[in-house]
């Protein structure tokens, strides 16, 4: 690890300043990702402004929804007594992730913005687009298990690791942020980006933007919601392919539906096309395969991930037809 | 670059002065010689680590020390109450769940706080009614503990040690 100064901040506008005053200065929320990146050779800030202890640590409720502060702990917000009665989908997405040890530690902001875990992008001795732009990409005929089936590009096919992220993405999330010209709010969706030919950016924040909270809009039908994660342990590991839905049912018809995959592409992936084929049609399980296969009609997996395309699918009609024997 | 910070660990108070690259694992074991939190893979992996952190439990090694400055640290070896064995430890003691023991004090720890969880009603990802009470049994116990590995396979043994403690 490269030496570093530490500065606890004392307020947002301070982080920011110090953060965008400084090319090599980095965020730190909870650092378990973070740290181990540095441990590991992938980040090497030179400060790190410590962002876990500022007043953003408060759920609070608004308009029918929920605004999340930024350093809320994962384990907290699984907790909330109004997470896990309005919103179901994150409280599971939320436990579904990582261990009890780490989520009392990982914080909302940096959860979002957990980096991937191709192993390629981990291991400084391999080739990566992505930590170094240009160098290639180690998952070409490589390993790739964990990796894209959709939106991918020639220069990087990992995925976004996270599993609140995906429950956030089908419950509209909008994140607010603070940066050095001032706040500003972003549907989450579109604060990560496909690889293209610059893999190197998640997102589109630009250096010094704090995320300072994340807002969740009123949805009462995700009041029937769930999460369904597909890995290669039973716990304590991430996904090969996960789902998290939400469902409302007008006696046998689909009124209305949120839909996004994790695990399938490089940022949490909103399944609209399944949700517009699925919207007023009938909520029978054949209906639900016809949805996952039109989503799923873009996909191009890798040599090492095509099973990814059934199981995806799959999960997509068990999810789905698991909700809507809950509402009968 | 250095800081200096002061730790409450195990009760006691332990001012220190270190690299800011230190994290509280390597602070516990090699500034202040408290070694039953343990290095299994150094990456929030195996849970070997594990301690209470202002009561919470958490993986001591992607932790920086100079983050913690001013915060109550129990590690494994802090747990006993006037030479008696926590509970758990007893546990663990009476059900023989370990082996070499390398796991054991980040078992323990984690699932201290583990039951601190439950006591306080949070519901894991196995729990059927996330808004309901919570009944420890065998499958919320493996879903808990998932955090912390044991390389000697003392699983079954170690279930039975909180199946107890759940019960109790
Ligand atoms: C062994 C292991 C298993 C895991 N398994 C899972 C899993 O199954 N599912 C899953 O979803 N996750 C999993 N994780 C990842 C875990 O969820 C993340 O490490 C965690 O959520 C990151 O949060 P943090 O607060 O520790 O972030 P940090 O490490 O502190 O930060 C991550 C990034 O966010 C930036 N950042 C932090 N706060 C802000 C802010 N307010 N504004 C702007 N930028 C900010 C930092 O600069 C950094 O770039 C696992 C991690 C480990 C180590
Ligand atoms: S898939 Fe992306 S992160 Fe992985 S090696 Fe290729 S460029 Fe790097
Ligand atoms: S040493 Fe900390 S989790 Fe393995
Ligand atoms: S007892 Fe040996 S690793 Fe668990």
């Amino acid at each position: 690890m490269i030496p570093f100064e530490y500065l606890r901040a004392g307020d947002p506008a301070e982080a920011v300043a110090a953060v965008a005053g400084r090319p090599g200065a980095a965020f730190l929320g909870g650092g378990t990702n973070l740290v181990d990146h540095m441990k590991l050779g992938v980040a090497g800030p030179d400060l790190l402004v410590d962002v876990s202890r500022l007043p953003l640590d408060r759920v609070e409720e608004t308009a029918g929804g929920l605004r999340i502060g930024a350093a809320v702990r994962n384990s907290d917000l699984a907790a909330h007594p109004l997470v896990r009665e309005r919103y179901p989908v994150l409280a599971r997405a939320l436990l579904s992730g990582a261990s009890g040890q780490l989520r009392n530690v990982a914080t909302t902001a940096g959860n979002l913005l957990q980096r991937t875990r191709c192993p390629y992008f981990q291991d400084v001795t391999t080739p990566c687009n992505k930590r170094v732009p240009g160098s290639g990409c180690s998952a070409a005929g490589g390993y790739t298990r964990y990796h894209a089936i959709l939106g991918a590009s020639e220069h990087c096919v990992a995925t976004h690791p996270s599993d609140m992220a995906v429950a956030m993405v089908a419950l509209d999330a909008v994140v607010a942020v603070l940066g050095p010209g001032g706040a500003r709010t972003l549907p989450l969706a579109e604060l990560y980006r496909l690889p293209g030919d610059a893999p190197q950016r998640d997102t589109v924040l630009e250096h010094g933007d704090l995320i300072i909270a994340v807002e969740l809009p009123h949805l009462p039908f995700a009041r029937r919601s769930a999460y369904r994660k597909v890995r290669d342990r039973a716990s304590f590991s991430f996904a090969l392919v996960s789902v998290a839905a939400a469902l409302d049912l007008d006696g046998g018809l689909v009124r209305d539906v949120r839909l996004a995959l994790g695990g399938v592409a490089h940022k949490p992936w909103r399944a609209t096309r399944a949700e517009a084929e699925l919207r007023g049609g009938p909520a029978t399980e054949d209906a639900f395969r016809r949805a996952a296969e039109a989503e799923l009609a873009a996909a191009r997996p890798l040599p090492g991930n095509a099973f990814k395309v059934a199981m995806t699918r799959n999960a997509v009609v068990a999810t789905l037809r698991a909700l809507a024997e809950e509402g009968r | 670059m250095d800081a200096r910070i002061t730790l409450r660990v195990d009760g006691r108070v332990r001012p220190l002065a270190l690299d800011t690259r230190t994290t509280l694992l390597d602070a516990l074991r090699d500034h202040l010689s408290v070694t039953s939190p343990k290095k299994g893979c150094d990456h929030g992996q195996c849970g070997a680590c594990t301690v209470l952190l202002d009561g919470r439990r958490v993986v001591s090694c992607l932790i920086l020390a100079v983050t913690c400055d001013g915060a109550e640290v129990t590690t494994a070896q802090g747990l006993a109450q006037e030479g008696e064995p926590h509970p758990v430890q007893r546990a663990f003691l009476e059900k023989d769940a370990f082996q070499c023991g390398f796991c054991t004090p980040g078992q323990v720890c984690s699932a201290v706080g583990m039951l601190e969880e439950v006591k306080a009603g949070h519901p894991s990802e196995v729990t059927d009614d996330l808004t309901g009470p919570v009944t420890l049994d065998d499958e919320e116990i493996r879903e808990r503990l998932s955090g912390n590995l044991c390389r000697c396979g003392a699983y079954v043994n170690i279930v039975a040690a909180l199946r107890e403690e759940a019960e109790s």
